[in-house]
């Protein structure tokens, strides 16, 4: 008798930590996705194993589609999420950075020359350069948010209305166009390897930023001045420094999302690329549940909301929802997403729970 | 001190940052010095150019007179951002290399960016400058087609012809003395009978849509819906918006292919859709081009496009056509000879191109 009492609060204490767990949000949106594509079309999760036009094997199907077309906004997701933990706003200016980051490359690579025959510098090359550039965006965008105190969303609008403009500047208002095939790996498939290259390229980024929220105090350090920034400071931390570093790091973030983005069509078109993607990437952060207004994080919680991200976008297309509809049924989707996933929600609905406990216990 | 350093760093970088935005609006208040200075001879201008228009000089001895004499047609060319696509860019260069002191020209450039304002709201400001300083004629590619009556009444009170090219406004025909424009339906309705004519049995088409409600998108959409609605063996596969991006337009591919569904034409709105979803094909080995597997059909005449076409990977690809400044030279040597140009609204010839047919001398000539 005892025992099953146990038992049951045992496993009611497991079911209260699944759902308050913070994954939890993210994870059941994609499962009762995965179950709506089950049951409308289980085609949805077949992946055949093919060859491209070049004779190389690849793997093709909705769920690659998924992980595949998904890879920048994950990694944009682990930027951004640190960005909002740490200054309590968002960055408007990813879209426009990497729109800049991916005419850095195309222009390292092309050497000024709008159609090159053979490429003028070395890949890695291009993308460092793309790197130091993105992160001294960042950086600039870092300064004016903990140095002059500017809210985020203000101080990197100067990069959202100026980065598409900056962005043509670097290529002289040419659209490059890159033939060598090795450049189109990094958006494509390395021959003899069926597994679209972004995954690899954003698993890397998961495992780099997971070891570096492990080994050092990143987390820690992001988390207090967050929460409180005046008393981090008490207790020896350069909130400031902080703050700057979160959007470096969101910096790498996009040149990296800028490399994979420009590498899949061999191209850039500056008004166009990573166009709104900056909404999604901030829509990831939200769906992990985590406020917005800074604090505390979850980074596995913000990638797989940026995953959910991308499996509504593919559900709504493999269904052909008509054009001018599929802003809105996204809409939809999304503020039910986001409203249940709101801490304020989430402590309502705790509190509703604690006190149909309490009256069933009077009872 | 590392925090001084970075104050004035940061300093720095927001000054270059603010010179950067201002760049844009600094320099047509420069340039528009030059015009105003020229008011008192541009006064004098038309009796002077009508000389040798009543010679009937050939027209090369007209350019070159008002040039001689040092006295230059004053215009004022308002256009929008030249990085807000292949085309725009193409269109300006196209502007500037046609309006120069050689040809007779003194001219003044103003765009509306809307990434840094109300590009409207900047263009009309613009055109108030340039007919405050007495430009003699105002060109005009406006960003919204509303808001312009007021501007082009004070233009005609003022004397100041006004041509608008590329797109047109809603304003009374009298305000305006030519409108030289891209007819998109019949972009469309080229590109449907190119097609038509490749004699498929069925036509299963991916349409790729451009930015839903732009004039380009619907003049390209509205011949395909009208000819599949009529034809029964043609069949819409998918027709989605991919907002002129090339990725978008990759995932909407991916995704057809996915699901298994057959198609043989891609009809995409621009090259850029194009492209990405030539990038899906390759990744599912669909072989496309001339006498492949599936049509491909692309807008605008991107120079790298056209060598796609070239090369026999892609189809078809239509033109929207951006060099308007032989149209508007030629407005602009009728008026000053005192003539009225034939039609109100005059539509660019645009050629549609096809791959069996297309020459290196086309890509050259046309490649935007």
């Amino acid at each position: 008798m005892a025992n099953s009492e146990n038992a049951r609060t045992s496993s009611a204490g497991f079911l209260k930590n699944l759902v308050r767990n913070q994954c939890f949000i993210p994870i059941a949106a994609l499962l009762l996705l995965a179950v709506f594509n089950l049951i409308a079309d289980p085609s949805f999760f077949r992946i055949t194993l093919g060859y491209n036009s070049a004779g190389n094997p690849v793997l093709s199907g909705f769920i690659i589609d998924i992980i595949n077309n998904g890879s920048e906004l994950a990694i944009l997701a682990i930027g951004m999420t640190l960005v909002t933990a740490a200054s309590g706003g968002q960055d408007i200016s990813v879209g426009a950075a990497i729109a800049i980051a991916g005419s850095v490359i195309l222009r390292v690579l092309c050497g000024g020359n709008a159609r090159p025959e053979t490429l003028q510098a070395p890949i890695i090359v291009a993308f460092l350069v793309a790197c130091v550039v993105a992160m001294l965006f960042g950086a600039f965008n870092g300064i004016l948010v903990a140095y002059f105190k500017i809210q985020p969303m203000i101080a990197t609008l100067i990069l959202y209305t100026a980065g598409r403009s900056i962005a043509a500047w670097i290529n002289n208002n040419e659209l490059p166009v890159i033939s060598d095939p090795k450049f189109a790996y990094f958006g494509g498939f390395i021959p003899g390897i069926p597994i679209p290259t972004p995954c690899f390229i954003a698993v890397a980024c998961m495992i780099v930023i997971g070891i570096v929220l492990k080994m050092t105090n990143l987390r820690l350090y992001t988390q207090a001045v967050g929460i409180n920034q005046s008393s981090s400071k008490l207790n020896g931390l350069n909130p400031e420094l902080i703050k700057v570093l979160a959007f470096v790091i969101l910096g790498l973030c996009v040149a990296v999302a800028g490399l994979i983005k420009v590498s899949r069509v061999s191209s850039i078109n500056y008004s166009v690329i990573a166009k709104d993607i900056e909404m999604d990437a901030i829509l990831a952060v939200a769906l992990g549940g985590n406020a917005l207004s800074g604090g505390k994080f979850n980074m596995t919680a913000s990638i797989i909301g940026a995953f959910v991200i991308q499996c509504l976008t593919t559900t709504l297309y493999k269904f052909g929802v008509s054009s001018t509809a599929l802003p809105a049924y996204k809409a939809v989707v999304v503020i039910l997403l986001v409203v249940v996933s709101a801490p304020t929600v989430r402590e309502y609905l705790n509190k509703i729970t604690q006190k149909m406990k309490l009256s069933k216990e009077v009872a | 001190m590392k925090r001084k350093m970075a104050v004035l760093l940061t300093g720095a970088m927001v000054m270059a940052t603010l010179a950067g935005c201002g760049g844009g609006e600094a320099a047509p208040a420069a340039e528009t010095a030059a015009p105003a200075a020229d008011e008192a001879p541009a006064a004098e201008e038309a009796p002077a150019e009508e000389a040798p228009a009543a010679e009937e000089a050939p027209e090369e001895a007209e350019a070159e007179a008002p040039a001689a004499s040092g006295e230059l047609i004053t215009v004022g060319i308002i256009n929008n951002d030249p990085s807000e696509s292949g085309y725009r860019t193409a269109n300006d260069a196209d502007l500037k290399a046609a309006f120069t002191e050689e040809n007779g020209y003194s001219a003044s450039f103003a765009y509306g960016n809307p990434a840094v304002g109300n590009a409207n709201e900047d263009q009309v400001k613009a055109a108030q400058q340039f007919i405050q300083d007495g430009v003699d004629y105002l060109l005009l590619s406006a960003a919204d087609t509303a808001g312009w009556d007021t501007v082009l009444q004070d233009a005609q009170a003022a004397g100041v012809e006004v041509i608008l090219f590329d797109r047109t406004i809603d304003a009374d025909e009298s305000l305006y003395a030519a409108s030289i424009v891209s007819d998109m339906d019949k972009e469309g309705e080229t590109a449907v009978n190119w097609l038509a004519d490749q004699g498929l049995e069925t036509y299963n088409i991916i349409h790729l849509q451009g930015q839903m409600g732009s004039a380009a998108q619907q003049g390209r959409t509205k011949a395909l819906d009208e000819k599949v609605a009529a034809e029964a063996n043609w069949n819409m596969v998918e027709q989605q918006t991919a907002s002129w991006n090339a990725e978008n337009a990759q995932q909407i591919v991916q995704s057809v292919i996915s699901s298994g569904k057959e198609f043989n034409v891609i009809y995409a709105e621009n090259d850029d859709m194009a492209k990405g979803a030539v990038a899906a094909l390759d990744a599912a080995n669909i072989s496309h081009g001339v006498g492949k597997d599936v049509i491909v059909m692309g807008f605008d005449c991107n120079k790298w496009a056209l060598e796609e076409l070239l090369a026999g990977n892609w189809n078809y690809d239509g033109q929207c056509n951006p060099f308007q400044s032989s149209y508007i030279d030629d407005v602009i040597k009728t008026l000053e000879s005192g003539g009225t140009p034939a039609e109100k609204v005059i539509i660019m010839e645009e050629k549609g191109f096809d791959a069996e047919t297309i020459t290196q001398e086309d890509v050259d000539t046309y490649g935007i």
